[in-house]
């Protein structure tokens, strides 16, 4: 895909070619994940201050209000109150992989932007094994905490870090089971052609959500799945406050703890677009072909689309934190081993069943090849 | 033959709770050895706070203690205030006006909901769930707001006095108090709606740390901890003092209504039911309120007469009880202070065996324990 933008680009200003293909190529993808990086930042920052704001108004109270119209530069000041802080590595933190950990958790959470389909053709590298990739590069945030909470040399960092690794490691499962589905219906892994399998006329009911009962007990299972595997509450188990004081990252400051956090509202943007790309008909405009539009604005539409059905889930875990208390860690793994991975295997040996006796075809479709 | 499987070698973690812990309500530390996360034993350490409050009791007046007295218990400084002026007037036999009883126990109960709200809010807290902790602490501001009206203060306030109270109510102090009734009725139902029936919640607390009746009051506890485990004892019913024989109140005991008798769920309840209890007691209390002075005519030079006497009232927390021993000097001999959340800290190690790490933060709130009163 960057190959075709680095040649179109060349088509586009003759000047370039007598520059080497490979060079604009990596420019162009260097543009690209720079474009990719700022939007993740930006998310990010939005994200707390809206965090605050919803906790706010659940709380009876103002949030921010301070640092800018209505307090929306607030993240923009702890941002930089982040910055500027004192970077404190403890004395008998091993320094090397104390140093580490922000940047795997954070490349972890990130890396996976590159595969969202963020619209029509707004998708950084649609790559043929989308999803795999996805499940991969966020497994990277548990070497990356584990190796946090060992580094502090900090017995709560430590257990925090142990909790967050087994609980990351089981809710992968179930997390990968109950997307699966998708995948069969699309029979494909690139969530690009997963969220253009949902597209047709049938407006919302093209989702894979309502394309069959299995498929709609999926979402609600991988929503509740990702939202332990996000480390949110009620499954925030790893943080704590008021048992491990803040789980693995309790001895960073700094830009440091930024990055984990940063890493967090990553993570829940991450799984919410999955849901939404795999579950919610990710891009695709209801009731309007999106492919019938001028690129330019097709590619607006459905970027708007993609961002409102994902954002309203993220709304929903901030909701779902400030409400619910937490679980025990017990409790949670018994959840994980003894509900939620025999259902998604449940739904997916159902899915699989209903793909082969109607042969592919969901509940609307075949209510509107009944009427129609 | 013999498997080649080896056990991997483990130890036992030694981990400090606190000092320093969000938790632990305060500056106590309980040292956990804990077999990954489960507790193999938790050993409360008390002491961070102390400061010889019994000693300054013997070197200060029967008045200038008052101060001292709202440092005790600084979530609940009302009951403790009248505690100390019951006690001295019990050895001195002042006779207090009817109006100041009534004014001493409308405080003692808009305290003790304030305090029973600090203990639901920051149990929830320490649950997970941070928003019910900002609705009480809401409420609490209007019990603050209230006290601030009657003596200018909002956490010591130093307000009853031997003899008395330091003032009369202000202007529709009793009026407010009713608003503050009504608005605050339908907000205890809420609170259950909100946490106190989640699953999740329940989950947490259910059949965790129990503490049978029988050890129960094996291990001294009172108040509301005693009271969960199932045994009806209340000192304002069963040892009344003041003007509480006045009023037609229930005593509030655990039911094991969610899991065992005595569970951390059922001391939990407790607290959210002596709310509403509080709220009739006020009720009534407004109602009856007689006219007249509020301050019994107390000598300047106080000298109470040689002897001892000990006096015990119930606090939010529990039995707070003086012993005082008094030589017939301006100052008190020996002053002994039986703090509830002290002599709860004994049955802490036991009930705490096998639970796992979350579980002991979940024993902490569930006993409401306050710090400056466990090392006083």
């Amino acid at each position: 895909m960057m190959e075709s933008l680095a040649i179109s680009l060349v088509n586009a200003v003759p000047v370039l070619s007598g520059v080497p293909l490979w060079t604009i190529t990596l420019l162009v993808m260097i543009v690209v994940a720079a474009v990719v990086l700022t939007f993740a930042l930006t998310y990010a920052g939005l994200a707390t201050y809206v965090e605050r704001k919803v906790a706010g108004d659940i709380q009876a109270r103002v949030g921010p209000n301070r640092v800018g119209p209505v307090g929306l530069l607030q993240f923009l000041a702890d941002g930089i109150k982040l910055l500027l802080k004192e970077d404190i590595i403890p004395t008998h933190a091993d320094r090397f992989l104390f140093a580490l950990a922000p940047y795997l958790v954070f490349v972890g959470s990130f890396a996976a932007f590159v595969v969202i389909p963020f619209g029509m053709g707004l998708i950084a590298s649609d790559l043929n094994i989308g999803i795999y990739y996805v499940m991969a590069v966020t497994s990277l945030v548990v070497v990356g905490v584990l190796l946090a909470g060992w580094s502090s040399n900090n017995k709560w960092a430590l257990l925090g870090g142990m909790r967050c690794c087994a609980q990351i490691v089981s809710y992968e499962i179930p997390v990968g089971m109950a997307l699966l589905p998708a995948v069969l219906i699309a029979g494909s892994l690139s969530l690009q052609d997963i969220v253009r399998s949902q597209g047709g006329l049938l407006g919302i009911f093209g989702w894979n959500l309502f394309h069959n009962p299995f498929t709609f007990f999926s979402f609600f299972l991988y929503y509740v799945a990702a939202l332990a595997e996000t480390n949110r509450t009620p499954f925030d188990i790893p943080e704590a406050e008021s048992e491990l004081v803040s789980g693995y990252h309790v001895e960073y400051s700094g830009i440091r703890f930024a990055f984990f956090f940063l890493a967090e509202y990553g993570d829940m943007f991450v799984v919410s677009a999955l849901a939404t790309a795999c579950f919610l008909g990710g891009w695709h405009v209801p009731f309007l072909n999106a492919k019938a539009l001028p690129a330019v604005w097709g590619n607006l539409f459905s970027l708007g689309v993609f961002l409102t059905k994902t954002l309203g889930l993220v709304l929903l875990m901030m909701w779902v934190r400030w409400t619910l208390p937490r679980l025990r860690v017990d409790q949670l793994m018994r959840m994980a081993w003894k509900y939620l991975v025999p259902l998604t295997f449940f739904n997916l040996l159902g899915v699989s069943l209903w793909l082969l006796l109607f042969h592919g075809k969901g509940i609307p479709q075949m209510i509107a090849s009944l009427i129609g | 033959m013999k498997s080649n499987a080896v056990a991997l070698p483990t130890q036992e973690m030694l981990i400090n709770m606190g000092p320093q812990h969000p938790s632990t309500h305060g500056v106590l530390r309980v040292i956990l050895r804990t077999d990954g996360e489960v507790v193999v034993n938790a050993k409360p350490d008390v002491g961070y706070l102390h400061r010889a409050l019994e000693k300054i009791g013997e070197r200060v007046t029967y008045a200038q203690y008052m101060p001292f007295t709202d440092r005790l218990d600084y979530l609940a400084s009302m009951n403790c205030n009248a505690a100390w002026c019951w006690t001295v007037e019990k050895l001195a036999g002042i006779e207090v006006p009817e109006r100041a009883e009534y004014i001493r126990v409308i405080v003692c109960e808009l305290n003790r909901i304030a305090s029973h709200l600090i203990a639901f809010g920051s149990f929830t807290a320490d649950m997970g769930a941070f928003t019910p902790f900002l609705y009480a602490i809401r409420e609490r501001e209007r019990i603050n707001d209230l006290f601030e009206d009657i003596c200018g203060n909002r956490l010591t306030y130093n307000y009853v006095r031997i003899g008395g109270v330091s003032a009369d109510l202000p202007d529709r102090f009793l009026e407010k108090t009713k608003e503050f009734l009504d608005y605050f009725e339908p907000k205890v139902p809420e609170y259950n709606k909100l946490i106190s029936y989640n699953k999740i919640f329940v989950h947490r607390l259910a059949n965790i740390a129990v503490a049978t009746p029988e050890d129960a009051v094996a291990y001294g506890l009172t108040g509301p901890n005693l009271r969960g485990s199932g045994v009806p004892f209340d000192l304002r019913k069963n040892e009344p003092y003041s003007v509480y024989p006045k009023f037609d109140f229930d005593v509030c005991v655990g039911t094991g209504e969610r899991g065992t008798l005595g569970d951390c769920f059922d001391r939990y309840m407790v607290r959210i039911n002596e709310m509403k209890e509080s709220v009739k007691i006020l009720r009534q209390a407004i109602a009856q309120i007689p006219e007249g002075p509020v301050m019994a005519k107390v000598p300047r030079m106080f000298k109470p007469p040689v002897g001892e006497v000990y006096f015990r009232a119930e606090n939010p927390r529990g039995e707070t009880g003086f012993y005082l021993i008094s030589d017939g000097t301006v100052n008190p001999y020996r002053l002994k202070i039986r703090a509830p959340s002290f002599v709860t800290m004994n049955i802490f190690e036991k009930i705490t065996k096998g639970l796992m790490i979350a579980d002991v933060v979940a024993v902490i709130g569930s006993f409401d324990i306050i710090l400056p009163e466990i090392d006083r």
